[in-house]
């Protein structure tokens, strides 16, 4: 059956990113160096035109590709997510990567791949689609990740990312053959009514494959031990884009296959997951008490809030996918936001990234400081910010199915979070600034990007009830 | 007269204050100063329009306000007031402008940020005495952290940042097993609110069975003990107090470890009576021992300071005794004494501020024969002193008899062991009095140290009358208190078959309903949340 035109809209925003970033590669090589600049500007109208297309396959629901893809709600959701996040992002990385003199071009295309990647998995219906979402997504983050190709740190960065991330994919691979080998499909509606029955060893070993993978790539105990070096390493709005785009994605994944595709798993299965949600929040938190260099400490704390997005997955509910959709977006905000600032402030080279080096900044930087303060808060969960909305939803999802002494362990996590986040606070505000970084001026960019991380975790964080209804909606459509 | 906003307005005049001084330039310290005391005055005089629209004899919430705010789940901007938090909130709008008065020289140092998290957190204490939703209570009680955070920690003294993140984290300690409580609390009962939270349990319709009811009640009383601060969960407030500027120990003496008891009040005794009746002799030997405790430490602080924070420990310790007397006398006894801790230990520690201005130390032993020099300083100082320890007369008297006369009736012997605490308070006040203020001057600095400025006494002027008015027309504010009082002890008797162990059917399928109001069935498997 040859795609007809639906098809084609209910993929719009990955055909049209695509587009633009091939043919942002092949106006590269003509452009003058001092012109070098319209490609960054191609690259945000690229992403902005994406974002807006999303509304197109949220006017022509339904399957597409002859059920490769499936343009619901949950994947409008997501892909609307993984495309503001390519947006703030390119936004945030121009600034950077001028002061670091590091080619443009190819670094926006690369950018538009990979959110073609994210958006090829949050709406894949099949398990080799997100195979190739997956690789797409990855194989442009391992080239992103060792962006700088003179600093030992970013080829470090990009070598352990690759080389895990590769793990990853082969294992979730594996584990699609071995469930494909069991089951004869690997759509992921189909597979629902064939694994109704007890699943043999190789559905169990496959699926156990397929999560392994997933794992690695939401950064969940015990397959997190990447993550702070690699993050670390990555130019930091690379680090920005790491942290929120291919996670919300890989997340959106799991929670597909899991729900679409497995919805009758047995209770084990759970119990993995609670016991991963406790050591992944556990683990982050504690290795983020002894940083002092402030992107590992975020790294940490976003292997911590892996954990508290896998304490509403362990609560198996609508209500927990519905939780975890509203919190990926909040996190998304909050972490952009706070990586925006440590690439404004690094300096070139990303010399300032250690918490002392931000001492006094609350007095020399108001505007600035006033939105880091607002973005750890929100990580912290204080009141009237996007994080402390979400994680009520995350506890009160794992509330309600009985998950009491989850909730309990999450909140213990948050109070040791507070420790760390308060003294990249108590820095900034409580300590007289250093004369060896003087103010940094913000470019219009970044101010862009601050401006509208920080008023959108004020939105969540007061009216949250427009996106938690879409994101139940979103929830609901899963099954 | 039309009240229908006053709350929202008083809530919230504060913040918009605060948001009009960022306007402000910042080296233009004077206006900044004018404008921010121009706006705590304006509040304190709105505030004093809930006095004629509170009708003393009904007993529920007052001018209630109550809007939808977020609908999944459904949380309500709730608002009211009772007979409990009416004088709290007018406690909180009479010191804030003091604290600012008391600040207007000895803050210098980034003066506009400075009167802008007071603004802060007057609306935040305001918000947390006013809220009756759950969720909204918990949003006011910790986003006052932050603005508490910063006063203690930019602008307090050598051990402020120690001291300030040592706040926080106990504070936090407590709030976020409180959260997990409300949370909990909203999956038993279905809404926030706490008017039907309390109906709800009331009736015997959601009985809680026993052990979550003692789990809940532990859950709001540790974080309320820790704001108390009930012993031994006291020792993030001695260093709090002694590093916070003046205002930071003001506000903090005088509003924030109220707000602990107000929980109690609020919350452990109407939600969990039962949980709160068996706990009750635990709790009422723990504030007992606090009371001595707290005397007994504050006698041999060399730290002016440090010994007015141990004595909120000993004073605080009476409020938590006269709640858990569980008698309308004692309630109305433990209200007022907040009030009156408040008032006096506020002035007490205006009045360390202004030694402190003037030498730059908490020191006793730095101080001695002050009544030379200063003789006006000195007569408030003894004045406050007196009525801190409960002179009659004066207000701390009425609070600390109502409460000794109270719990007489529900035991004997608490009874005779706080009464000790009240010896002792005359005995370290009086003493540290003694060794500042009489005999000859010993140090030289002091010899010159000049007497109250102007500024100075119309502080200590408007506390003295204030202190007075309390002491002698008591009737006007426990007249208003008695009806809530009251009320709240009858919310501790339940209707239904009292504490019927009804244990929730875990074999039965559940069934729940999203926030979009899609109703979802849980299979009937025992998930429990043991792995």
């Amino acid at each position: 059956m040859l795609p007809g035109t639906e098809d084609y809209y209910r993929l719009a925003p990955e055909i049209l990113a695509a587009a633009f970033g091939v043919l942002i590669l092949l106006a590269e090589p003509f452009l003058a160096r001092e012109r070098k600049g319209w490609l960054a500007r191609a690259g945000v109208f690229a992403a902005a035109v994406s974002l807006a297309a999303v509304a197109v396959p949220a006017r022509y629901p339904g399957k597409a590709f002859s059920g490769l893809i499936v343009a619901d709600e949950f994947s409008v959701y997501v892909r609307l997510l993984v495309y503001a996040v390519a947006l703030l992002v390119m936004l945030a990385s121009y600034d950077y990567l001028q002061r670091d003199t590091l080619p443009i071009g190819e670094y926006y295309a690369l950018v538009l791949f990979a959110t073609v990647g994210m958006g090829v998995m949050a709406s894949a219906n099949e398990l080799i689609t997100v195979f190739i979402g997956l690789e797409i997504s990855s194989i442009s983050t391992y080239v992103l990740a060792g962006y700088r190709r003179d600093a030992l740190r970013s080829n470090e960065s990009a070598m352990k990312y690759f080389l895990l991330g590769s793990f990853a994919t082969a294992f979730f691979l594996y584990g699609v053959a071995m469930v494909y080998g069991a089951v004869g499909t690997t759509f992921l509606d189909m597979l629902r009514p064939k694994i109704a029955a007890p699943g043999g060893l190789l559905v169990t070993l496959g699926l156990g494959l397929m999560f392994v993978g997933l794992a690695f790539k939401i950064a969940a105990v015990p397959f997190q031990v990447w993550t702070p070096d690699v993050y670390e390493g990555a130019p930091t709005p690379v680090t920005a884009l790491l942290s929120t785009g291919p996670k919300a994605a890989a997340v959106a994944v799991t929670l597909r296959i899991f729900f679409t595709a497995f919805p009758d798993l047995g209770d084990a299965w759970f119990q993995l997951i609670y016991l991963s949600a406790i050591l992944t929040m556990f683990v982050g938190n504690l290795a983020a008490l002894v940083q002092s260099n402030v992107k590992r400490l975020l790294a940490y704390s976003s292997i911590a809030h892996v954990g508290y997005i896998l304490v509403a997955f362990a609560a198996r509910s609508e209500l927990g996918i519905a939780a975890i959709l509203f919190y990926l977006f909040a996190y998304a905000l909050m972490k952009l936001g706070a990586f925006t600032i440590v690439a404004h402030l690094g300096g070139a080279g990303e010399r300032r990234v250690a918490i002392a080096d931000y001492a006094g900044l609350g007095w020399q930087q108001p505007a600035v400081a006033f939105c880091l303060s607002l973005y750890l808060l929100s990580l912290l969960g204080l009141p009237l910010t996007a994080g402390f909305v979400g994680k009520v939803y995350l506890l009160d999802a794992a509330l309600r199915s009985d998950l009491v002494w989850l909730a309990v362990l999450a909140v213990i996590n948050t109070f040791i979070s507070a420790y760390y986040y308060l003294r990249v606070i108590r820095m900034m505000y409580f300590s007289e600034p250093l004369a060896e970084w003087p103010p940094v001026p913000v470019p219009i960019t970044v101010g862009a990007v601050l401006l509208v991380t920080a008023a959108g975790i004020l939105y969540l964080g007061i009216f949250p009830s427009h996106v938690m209804d879409w994101a139940a909606q979103a929830a609901l459509s899963l099954r | 007269m039309n009240i229908g906003y006053l709350l929202t307005v008083i809530t919230f005049l504060p913040t918009l204050a605060a948001l009009g001084l960022l306007v402000m330039r910042r080296e233009d310290h004077v206006w900044i100063r004018r404008f921010a005391l121009t706006a705590a005055l304006a509040e304190f005089a709105l505030s004093l329009l809930l006095v004629p629209g509170f009708s003393a004899d009904f007993p529920g919430y007052q001018m209630v306000e109550r809007r939808p705010w977020i609908t999944s789940p459904p949380i309500a901007y709730h608002l009211g007031v009772d007979g409990i938090s009416l004088f709290l909130v007018l406690l909180t709008t009479f010191l804030t402008p003091l604290a600012m008065l008391a600040s207007w020289k000895s803050i210098e140092k980034h003066v506009r940020e400075f009167f802008l998290m007071l603004l802060v957190l007057e609306t935040g204490m305001i918000g947390v005495f006013l809220a009756l939703d759950l969720f909204l209570f918990f949003v006011f009680w910790e986003v006052m952290l932050v603005p508490m955070y910063f006063l203690i920690g930019v602008w307090g003294h050598e051990r402020r940042v120690y001291a300030a993140f040592k706040f926080v984290l106990f504070t936090m300690a407590g709030s976020v097993l409180m959260l997990v409580a409300i949370l909990w609390l909203y999956t038993l009962t279905g809404t926030f609110d706490l008017p039907a939270i309390q109906a709800l349990l009331r009736s015997g319709l959601k009985p809680l069975g026993e052990t979550p009811e003692l789990l809940l009640f532990g859950a709001f009383f540790i974080a309320f003990a820790i704001k108390v601060p009930l012993f031994p969960l006291h020792t993030w407030l001695p260093d709090a107090h002694v590093e916070a500027p003046t205002a930071g120990s003001v506000i903090l003496a005088g509003i924030l470890l109220k707000m602990g008891t107000y929980g109690m009040l609020r919350f452990c005794l109407p939600l969990f009576p039962q949980a709160a009746k068996t706990l009750a002799p635990y709790i009422a030997v723990l504030a007992i021992i606090g009371i001595l405790y707290g005397a007994l430490v504050a006698m041999v602080q060399p730290d002016l300071k440090k010994l007015i924070a141990y004595s909120s420990v000993s004073h605080l310790g009476f409020v938590v005794l006269g709640i858990f007397a569980f008698n309308a006398i004692s309630i109305q006894g433990a209200i007022y004494q907040m009030l009156n801790h408040g008032v006096s230990t506020g002035a007490l520690f205006l009045l360390a501020g202004m030694l402190y201005d003037r030498r730059h130390t908490h020191l006793i032993g730095e101080f001695g024969g002050l009544a030379t020099p200063m003789p006006v300083f000195s007569a408030f100082f003894l004045y406050i002193c007196l009525s801190s320890l409960g002179l009659p007369m004066l207000n701390g008297f009425v609070g600390e008899f109502l409460i000794l006369a109270g719990t007489f009736q529900t035991n004997i012997a608490w009874a005779a062991f706080a009464a000790v605490g009240v010896i002792l308070s005359a005995l370290y006040l009086l003493w540290a009095y003694q060794r500042a203020f009489f005999g000859g001057v010993t140090n030289e600095k002091n010899s010159a140290l000049p007497d109250a400025t102007a500024r100075e006494r119309v502080i200590l002027a408007t506390l003295a009358v204030v202190i007075l008015w309390m002491g002698i027309a008591s009737p006007m504010f426990t007249s208003r208190m008695r009806a809530s009082t009251n009320h709240l002890l009858q919310q501790m008797e339940r209707e239904g078959p009292a504490n019927a162990a009804v244990p929730r059917d875990s074999s039965a399928p559940r069934t729940i309903v999203l926030p979009t109001g899609r109703a979802v069935q849980l299979p009937a498997t025992g998930r429990t949340g043991q792995p």
